[in-house]
């Protein structure tokens, strides 16, 4: 049972990781991340990360798509009138090499790789416990330092908001 | 219990659930229309039955009956989901809310069968109790704005779109003071599960330890309601009707009920989270619960007769230099004195 639903999460989630590239139109890209968002949460779930799944809807699907789909509509308010430039034969031929290259060391590297199980929750603990102990105990520096990245990220994003203004 | 019977009984106790929370919204269409009238000096629905009681019948008729019309120039298939979207993602969240201890007696007895509910908590009042049921909850809340944007998106109508996009900017900025205004109760129920939390409210109610969380939260609830004073995003007179500009008969009708279902949902949440749930002397548990519930419900009628819209620029300047620091600081204090405490 299990098993059915983890294969037509994976499979939903592979075709509109799929029709999000094909997309011509950038909101419809837009739309299938979330759908592919959801199939993920869901295989989440099933691993009973209910934590991270609940985390994954609020975080990407909740609130940074919105953000993508609301520059979308102020960028992009009609469907793109020009086709794009057609690719020189030079690209096409640089892409097709570079995916496979990247595709035959990514299962290369798979193949051999040996990925250790994780361990069990101590009993008693819900995956909502656990996580926030291992934050606050064995991460504590990179959790901490990972606040000081995002500060970063928005002190630059205001200088170059205001930068402009002047 | 066997597969099929356990998800046969579900299925039921889900179809209560529902259809009790339809005729709750119809009927909150009802009181706001009476309240505001009370509020303006005016009677209010009066014609349909002794007191009005019957409109939200005649108002269903006449949603079905109206022409169901799609403007020409529509992205048809988002034109369509949307307002789905916005209805579903309001009334999911009642999944998770506990409305009585009990619904059921522990066992049923069907035609000569007994059937034990305790199996997969079927006797209890809630539908399910999941472990991250208030992130279950902030989900659904996060998902709601995409009914909005891509229904003033796919209009393809000046007025639409600057609705849904006024949404999205005032969900995705509310919805962190929201978040982080609930944290002080988590930190004193020591639980995301909102079965947990009711419990945890047996000897005292969290708005008194947590009056500045109380607070916040109602304000952040009305703006992710988009109710008064937050209606920008339909603010008539400049929007025309923001993202519903372009719809017409049962499409408008369920976001209407997405509407509803949001003010009934977060008074019930409310509830849940600051006033003790069910929790209350005497009476049953259900009618405590829908007392609280439908005593906020008035609130959110009562501001919406009383007070006036926000400015855009106001409304951003509340949410970020006002309510996210105030939050920081709820989580502060409430960390700190349950320290020392």
């Amino acid at each position: 049972m299990m098993a059915y639903i983890f294969f037509a999460l994976a499979g939903i989630a592979l075709i509109s990781g799929v029709l999000v590239v094909f997309q011509t139109h950038p909101l419809r890209s837009a739309l299938w991340l979330i759908v592919n968002f959801f199939a993920v949460a869901g295989i989440y779930l099933l691993a009973h990360a209910e934590f991270i799944a609940a985390i994954q809807i609020i975080v990407y699907a909740g609130a940074i798509m919105v953000l993508f789909l609301f520059v979308i509509m102020l960028l992009n308010l009609r469907q793109p009138e020009e086709e794009a430039a057609r690719p020189w034969f030079g690209q096409k031929l640089a892409g097709i090499t570079l995916a496979a290259l990247v595709a035959f060391i990514l299962v290369y590297g798979f193949s051999k790789a040996e990925v250790p199980l994780a361990k069990a929750a101590p009993p008693g603990l819900g995956n909502t416990e656990s996580i926030a102990r291992l934050l606050f105990t064995d991460y504590l520096l990179p959790f901490e330092v990972t606040s000081v990245l995002l500060l970063v990220a928005i002190v630059g994003a205001v200088v170059l908001a205001k930068s402009k203004l002047k | 219990m066997n597969l099929p019977v356990l998800i046969a009984l579900s299925a039921i106790k889900i179809l209560i659930v529902l259809v009790v929370l339809l005729t709750l919204v119809a009927y909150t269409v009802l009181m706001e229309r009476k309240v505001l009238g009370f509020i303006q000096l005016r009677y209010g629905p009066n014609r349909v039955g002794p007191w009005g009681l019957l409109q939200p019948l005649a108002d269903l008729v006449k949603l079905l009956f109206k022409e169901d019309f799609t403007p020409p120039m529509v992205n048809k298939v988002l034109f369509v989901m949307a307002p789905i979207i916005t209805a579903v993602t309001a009334f999911l969240p009642f999944a998770v809310i506990p409305f009585a201890k009990d619904m059921f007696p522990p066992q049923i007895t069907i035609y000569g069968q007994t059937f034990d509910l305790t199996a997969a908590g079927l006797n209890q009042g809630v539908i399910a109790d999941i472990n991250v049921g208030l992130l279950y909850v902030f989900a659904m809340g996060s998902l709601a704005v995409y009914g909005a944007v891509l229904g003033g998106w796919a209009s393809n109508s000046k007025y639409s779109l600057l609705g849904g996009l006024r949404l999205s900017a005032q969900m995705v900025s509310y919805e962190l003071a929201l978040g982080l205004s609930v944290i002080g109760v988590l930190m004193l129920a020591g639980s995301l599960s909102l079965v947990k939390i009711v419990e945890a409210q047996k000897d005292m109610w969290f708005i008194v330890y947590q009056p500045l969380g109380f607070v916040l939260f109602l304000t952040a609830a009305f703006a992710e309601c988009a109710r008064t004073p937050f209606d920008l995003i339909e603010c008539e007179n400049e929007l025309v009707a923001g993202y519903q500009t372009e719809y017409s008969s049962m499409k408008w009708a369920l976001f209407m009920m997405g509407e509803y279902a949001h003010i009934i949902v977060a008074s019930a949440l409310i509830t849940t989270l600051f006033l003790g749930g069910w929790q209350g002397p005497i009476l049953p548990p259900v009618v405590w619960f829908m007392g609280k519930t439908f005593a906020l419900v008035f609130c959110f009628i009562w501001v919406r007769g009383t007070f006036p819209r926000f400015r855009f620029d106001q409304l951003m300047y509340l949410g970020w230099k006002v309510m996210l620091p105030l939050a920081l600081l709820n989580i502060m204090v409430t960390g700190a004195v349950m320290l020392l405490i």
